[in-house]
């Protein structure tokens, strides 16, 4: 391959999988809006989410990996999630609303030590394969370059939803209000905004998108109980650089980092693959000093 | 029957009790102050009527009762509360910030003409408009303060010292704006204020708390011309 060819191959295969941190990015930051503290547990949720797909897809249409079995799994686990995430905040997080900020991600953090054993318990640590319903290993080719269905698929996906939620953020009531209770509840609450509600949707919705995220990104490798413990960090990262508040942001962010990392591994010779992993936190910690609102927030981090 | 009746009314935080009698009247469309020194329970006061603080007592608003209810149900029943150090939204702008406040209306062209009104009322604000509210100076927020609340369309305003941390003049403009609101649109004001001048300038009557308590009301012309009483109460 001609090294432009490699080139254009990396920047490819770093959109797809960055997609994948995007999409988690983008549940992060949708929780974050409604609450106004970073859920380390939604990795984990979006891992339950599809699990629960997975399984509801094979007793509708029983025989593993049908087309429709594997698209009503979908269905099932976006709408399974968007219940898991209202149920969560219901019982879960409205139980610490008066609780330091620090305790709340500690519950976080509680929560996605919980799911994970839960989802061991349930369906085993061995990896499950995903059913992809595109046909999985199929490519196009173009000149050197192979893109394959699953990164044209996984890329669109993200970034149609990445424009709904910006759409919905900064366009709509609804994104109105949840911006007015990620600032101030109780302020928000004085305008008769219904913060409880608004809190539910907020978490319904990111682990709705949450699951997509971890049934794309399954249908690609597969699945285990902790398929998104090392994702968790780059999609922090992306919101970190991107902002906590703008879902074009964190995408954005998400595949900048991911390119930026495979770059890097691939043209400086010293980093290579094994130190590639340091390139997020080099960004970083260097966005955090020149703009700690994110390069497309317009709220400062105060404190993580 | 008043728009907004107190009788009685007790709250607590946590165990602790820290209001203890509280009774106040806001007839439809008056103004009446709340009076009192630090740690009195003026902001307690109007916590109970908004639903952030637990009561006891009586509470009752347009004939029905609200204590207890929740701080979005009473904003709904057409209460608007600037709570104390302002509450606006620091990361949303000065338009955001007014659209929140109109955020359970219906009437979108009505919506529109009353951003104006209030961007009238306050050029400074419309200087600012697309500014994050936190931007602003403390004048400024108290007036977008003022103007989300008004932005509700409420039938009753309770406003918690607008002018607390303002420069005197900033103070006045405040008081004279809302003073218009007032003229202007009729809805009745709740006002807890330390400067009884400002407060006097708006209000039809007064209410003086002390230690958790109602001790005196009057209309501000029989309080004014009370000699003992202002020396006692309103700072001379
Ligand atoms: N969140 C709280 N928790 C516990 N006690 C409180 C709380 N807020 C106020 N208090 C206490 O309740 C009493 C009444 O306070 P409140 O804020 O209502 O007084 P205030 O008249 O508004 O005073 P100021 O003029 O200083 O604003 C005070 O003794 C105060 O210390
Ligand atoms: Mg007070």
């Amino acid at each position: 391959m001609n090294p432009f060819g490699t080139f254009i191959q990396l920047l490819v295969d770093g959109l797809a999988q960055g997609s994948i941190y995007g999409a988690l990015a983008l549940a992060i930051v949708l929780v974050n809006q409604a609450t106004g503290l970073v859920n380390f547990a939604q990795g984990g949720m979006a891992v339950l989410g599809s699990y629960i797909g997975l399984t509801i897809g094979n007793l509708l249409i029983p025989g593993v990996g049908s087309t429709l079995g594997v698209v009503l799994g979908i269905v099932a686990a976006v709408i399974a999630s968007l219940a898991l995430g209202g149920v969560v905040e219901r019982f879960v997080m409205r139980r610490f609303e008066r609780a330091e900020e620090d305790t709340k991600v500690v519950a976080t953090i509680g929560l996605l030590t919980l799911i994970t054993g839960l989802v061991g318990l349930i369906w085993g640590f061995n990896p499950t394969p995903y059913p992809f319903f595109f046909g999985g290993s199929e490519s196009l080719r173009i000149g050197d370059v192979s893109i394959s269905v699953w990164s044209i698929v996984t890329f669109t996906t993200i970034v149609a939803l990445m424009v709904v939620l910006q759409i919905l953020f900064r366009g709509t009531k609804f994104g109105l209000g949840m911006r007015a209770v990620a600032d101030n509840a109780p302020s928000a609450a004085l305008a008769g905004i219904r913060v409880g509600g608004l809190r539910m949707a907020g978490w319904g919705l990111a682990a709705a998108l949450g699951t997509v995220a971890a049934i794309l990104l399954a249908s690609k490798s597969q699945l285990t109980p902790n398929n998104f413990d090392g994702i968790l960090v780059y999609a922090l990262a992306a919101v970190v650089i991107g902002g906590l508040d703008s879902p074009i942001g964190a995408v954005v962010a998400a595949l900048g980092i991911t390119i930026l990392e495979s770059l890097a591994a691939a043209y400086i010779p010293w980093i290579g693959h094994d130190l590639k992993v340091v390139v997020p936190f080099v960004l970083v910690f260097v966005v955090l000093i020149i703009r700690p609102q994110g390069l497309f927030g317009r709220r400062a981090v105060v404190r993580v | 029957m008043p728009l907004l009746e107190l009788v009685d009314v007790t709250a607590f935080y946590g165990p602790v009790q820290v209001l203890d009698g509280v009774s106040i009247s806001v007839p439809e469309g008056g103004a009446v102050g709340i009076l009192g020194a630090n740690g009195a329970g003026k902001t307690t006061t109007l916590r109970a009527i908004s639903g952030t603080v637990r009561a006891g007592g009586t509470i009752r608003y347009r004939d029905r009762s609200i204590r207890g209810l929740k701080p979005e149900r009473v904003a709904s029943l057409g209460i608007a509360h600037v709570p104390e150090g302002r509450g606006t939204l620091g990361n949303l702008t000065v338009r955001e910030n007014l659209m929140v406040g109109a955020y359970l209306r219906k009437d979108h062209r009505q919506v529109a003409t009353d951003v104006e009104y209030l961007l009238d009322l306050f050029p400074n604000l419309r200087e600012r408009i697309r500014s994050n509210a936190s931007a602003l100076s403390g004048g400024e927020q108290q007036m977008l303060a003022v103007s989300r609340a008004f932005m509700a369309k409420p039938r009753l305003l309770i406003l918690d010292e607008p002018s607390l941390g303002l420069a005197p003049s900033t103070a006045r403009n405040v008081y004279d704006a809302i003073g218009r609101l007032r003229r202007e649109s009729g809805i009745a004001m709740l006002v807890v204020e330390q400067n009884a001048n400002l407060a006097f300038s708006v209000v039809d009557s007064v209410t003086v708390l002390e230690t958790g308590r109602s001790v005196l009301s009057g209309t501000t012309a029989e309080l004014r011309g009370d000699d003992d009483i202002r020396r006692a109460y309103l700072g001379g």
